[in-house]
């Protein structure tokens, strides 16, 4: 079998499982209690702490724990949008974000926020002149993801962040969650104010992630209970899983060449493919700086890409159709749509994910295989080729 | 442009005479200890001067680590070129277009190598007239430019540099004897351990722990002050003294208006038998005049009395804001702020003293066993090494 769909969720490494088995059996103190054991498993937890704000170059006291990304996005946008309602209600974010935000905004829509969808080009992305022009009196946050999780289009939060910079009063949150650990993210160099992380998409366990809260900034708590996390997330600390994580991050710096190599080998699969099957439309943008190098998406118009998944999984090639989350959901891609794709083209798009373990040879079997298996549906479908 | 040696300079211990040498040494420790991360890093002396040799590594890494090391006022990144005219032209333009938001600026040159046939003045011309004709738009302004291009031309090479980042000051650490810090959890201890640091001592600590009355926690925070220490003054020893059964017996045969006067009488007692031990000749403390009971010049006397070492008390000229300032600088403060019990805050009395008299204290203290309680407290006096490496307990993450 060869896994290509990292971007859903990646295996965990063994060092991972190794250190969540651990401290499942020696560590399991509630890091609030005072006595001993608790004692322990706090000193852990703020030493993952510790861990993780050095990967984003960020103080310990700024990263909260949460069970993902999705609470992340959710407390990171609701928490401020409440907290700050009274400055004003609206918010901007773009046509192509993760479900955990977009429909986060959404609900607040419907609550009576006034929410602007920035739209994005071709490749994806959006522009700062539009970004620019959304901004009213009434903004209090911009939300944009770094990765698409569905095409892989990188936003350009470095120019977005240091835009906003001049407007203090509007706060910055990125969900990180498609690129933390893979793109660089120094959050002195960017002005960021909220950032969101999930451990699941590098090699960490699930059930675990950060949000990233810039140095005196205040949000509205999302689950009230015992105060932890500085009382911005009660609930108990999930100590396996931010020691997992921790472990994870650290392990993300062992892979020197994997933007490198995934570069190549994309630019190799894609050549191949549209080389030998026609139609296809390539989603996202290529270059290294426009398109994280981890992301395929391609389209077959005329072929499903249910049955296309379907069909590779037989030949032992796992990917997927749009984000896991909505892949149950026969609706055209929003993404693609917004992309300006069809409906036939946002109908039959794969998104091909690589991760650490990726190598070049499963690559161009996956590449062999795809261009079999369309082939084949496509004399099936009887889609003519232009 | 990437720089070939970070030179560094120094303070004020430079004026010193016949005991510079001992300085230069101590100073020479200090930077190579704090750059043993950095494993192309080199450090070389040449004619009173320091360089540290970044064989390709990036030197602001290094500068920051610098930034920690008393006794260097500071820092140049440096471009070593040949000495020959045109290459020392090239250096001097890339640093001018390195910096940012220059407008004016000068050349300074230094030939303390007479072979080099150009002379300073005719040097300062030359490469001034390069730089001009190359990043316009700028002007010279010989009297407040925004950026100066030293040139030294040495008999080893010539040195291009012009930012110039401010270091640290003070007396390099381990050139001023031995203190013990009377190291509490609190926001002014560590500033004044700090301000110690910054005289050129070197620091041990002692802390006063009461289990059960405060927690592991209390206990675990002193360490990880210590350690915030150690960034500006290597190892430090941390002396944890068991003081509960102490504090019970002051609190049963001693007026609560003067416990905290005896608690700090017999706390400064342990720290004399302590520092005797480990030969550190003077103790030093966070008071600062006036900030609560305790610190009334009337308190002060009364508690000073029982020892005759030197009290170094460096926070006295300043003011609690000033204090706050320093320990976020130093990065103590967030962790100061943390909200566990210390051994001073579980027997507060209601109404302490402000002016507590020697003879009272000391009729109340003839109630206790002192000598006893002294010589078991210093007797079961834990000591930690506390290193400036991570605290890291856990293995999973090494």
């Amino acid at each position: 079998m060869i896994y290509l769909d990292h971007s859903a969720t990646t295996p965990v490494h063994p060092e991972v499982v190794g250190v969540v088995t651990d401290v499942m059996q020696n560590i399991y103190g509630n890091p609030s209690s005072l006595h001993g054991l608790g004692v322990k498993a706090e000193r852990l937890v703020e030493e993952a702490r510790r861990v993780i704000a050095r990967k984003l170059n960020c103080s310990p006291t700024e990263i909260y724990f949460t069970s993902g990304g999705t609470e992340a996005n959710n407390l990171a946008i609701r928490g401020v949008a409440e907290k700050l309602q009274s400055r004003g209600r609206h918010l901007i974010t773009t046509q192509v974000e993760h479900p955990s935000v977009y429909d986060v905004m959404k609900q607040l829509e419907q609550k009576g926020w006034r929410v602007t969808y920035l739209p994005v080009d071709r490749d994806g992305r959006v522009s700062l002149a539009d970004l620019e022009k959304a901004i009213t009196k009434e903004s209090v946050l911009v939300s944009i993801m770094h990765v698409n999780n569905e095409v892989g289009t990188i936003q350009p939060i470095e120019q977005i962040g240091r835009m906003l910079a001049n407007y203090p009063k509007i706060l910055f949150h990125v969900d990180a969650v498609q690129s933390f650990g893979k793109l660089p993210i120094d959050l002195q160099k960017t002005p960021i104010d909220l950032l969101s992380i999930s451990a699941h998409k590098f090699q960490g366990p699930k059930g675990i992630g950060a949000l990233y809260i810039r140095k005196n900034i205040q949000l509205m708590p999302q689950l009230v209970g015992g105060g932890q996390e500085q009382g911005i997330r009660s609930g108990t600390l999930n100590v396996p899983g931010i020691a997992g994580m921790a472990k994870a991050v650290l392990l993300t710096e062992k892979q020197p060449h994997f933007l490198r190599d995934c570069q190549k080998w994309k630019k190799a699969l894609i050549e191949k493919v549209t080389e030998r099957v026609k139609p296809v439309v390539i989603n996202g943008d290529l270059s290294l700086e426009g398109g994280a190098p981890y992301v395929i998406n391609l389209s077959f118009p005329g072929v499903k890409s249910e049955v296309l998944v379907h069909a590779l999984e037989e030949k032992g090639i796992i990917v997927s159709s749009k984000s896991a989350c909505s892949s149950k959901t026969e609706k055209p891609s929003r993404v693609l749509k917004e992309m300006g794709r069809n409906d036939q083209e946002a109908l039959s798009s794969i998104r091909i994910s690589l991760g650490y373990q990726t190598t070049a040879a499963e690559m161009e079997q996956c590449a062999d295989k795809l261009i079999e298996v369309v082939t084949k549906l496509q004399q099936v479908m009887k889609v003519r080729s232009r | 442009m990437s720089f070939d040696v970070i030179l560094l300079r120094f303070g004020e211990w430079t004026l010193k005479g016949k005991n510079k040498s001992v300085f230069a040494k101590k100073l020479l420790e200090n930077v190579k200890e704090k750059c043993k991360e950095f494993s192309s890093v080199r450090i070389t002396q040449e004619h009173g001067r320091m360089f540290v040799e970044l064989n390709g590594q990036p030197y602001e890494p290094v500068i920051e680590k610098l930034q920690e090391v008393f006794g260097l006022v500071g820092f140049s990144p440096a471009i070593r070129v040949k000495n020959d005219l045109e290459a020392i032209k090239k250096a001097a333009l890339s640093i001018v277009r390195g910096e940012k938001n220059v407008q004016t600026f000068k050349v300074v040159s230094k030939r303390s190598n007479k072979k080099f046939p150009i002379r300073s003045l005719a040097l300062n011309q030359q490469i001034g007239g390069h730089i001009l004709a190359n990043a316009q738009p700028i002007r010279v302004d010989v009297h407040q430019p925004d950026l100066s291009v030293y040139v030294e031309v040495r008999s080893t090479g010539t040195y291009v540099y012009g930012k110039d980042v401010p270091g640290l000051g003070g007396l390099p650490v381990g050139t001023s004897g031995k203190v013990l810090l009377l190291l509490s959890g609190g926001i002014d201890s560590p500033v004044a351990g700090y301000l110690s640091l910054k005289r050129g001592v070197e620091l041990e600590a002692i802390h006063f722990h009461s289990y059960p009355y405060t927690s592991e926690r209390a206990k675990q925070k002193v360490i990880d002050l210590a350690q915030i220490l150690t960034r500006f003054g290597g190892k430090i020893r941390l002396h944890v003294v068991p003081f509960t059964e102490i504090q019970t017996e002051i609190n049963k045969h001693c007026y609560e208006s003067y416990s905290i006067t005896i608690m700090r009488r017999m706390m400064l007692r342990i720290a004399e038998a302590i520092a005797q031990r480990r030969k550190a000749l003077a103790l030093v403390t966070g008071e600062s005049l006036g900030q609560v009971a305790s610190q009334t010049l009337e308190s002060m006397n009364t508690i000073n009395a029982v020892t005759h070492l030197p009290i170094l008390r460096p926070l006295i000229g300043l003011d609690k804001q000033e204090i706050i300032t320093i320990s976020k600088k130093i990065g103590t403060y967030e962790t100061s702020i943390l909200p566990y019990e210390d051994c001073c805050t579980v027997f507060l009395p209601k109404a302490p003293k402000t002016k507590p008299e020697k003879e009272v204290a000391s009729r109340l203290e003839s109630r206790l066993d002192m000598d006893r309680l002294i010589k078991e407290a210093v007797e079961q006096t834990e000591m930690i090494e506390v290193k400036p490496e991570s605290p890291e307990t856990f293995s999973y993450f090494s």
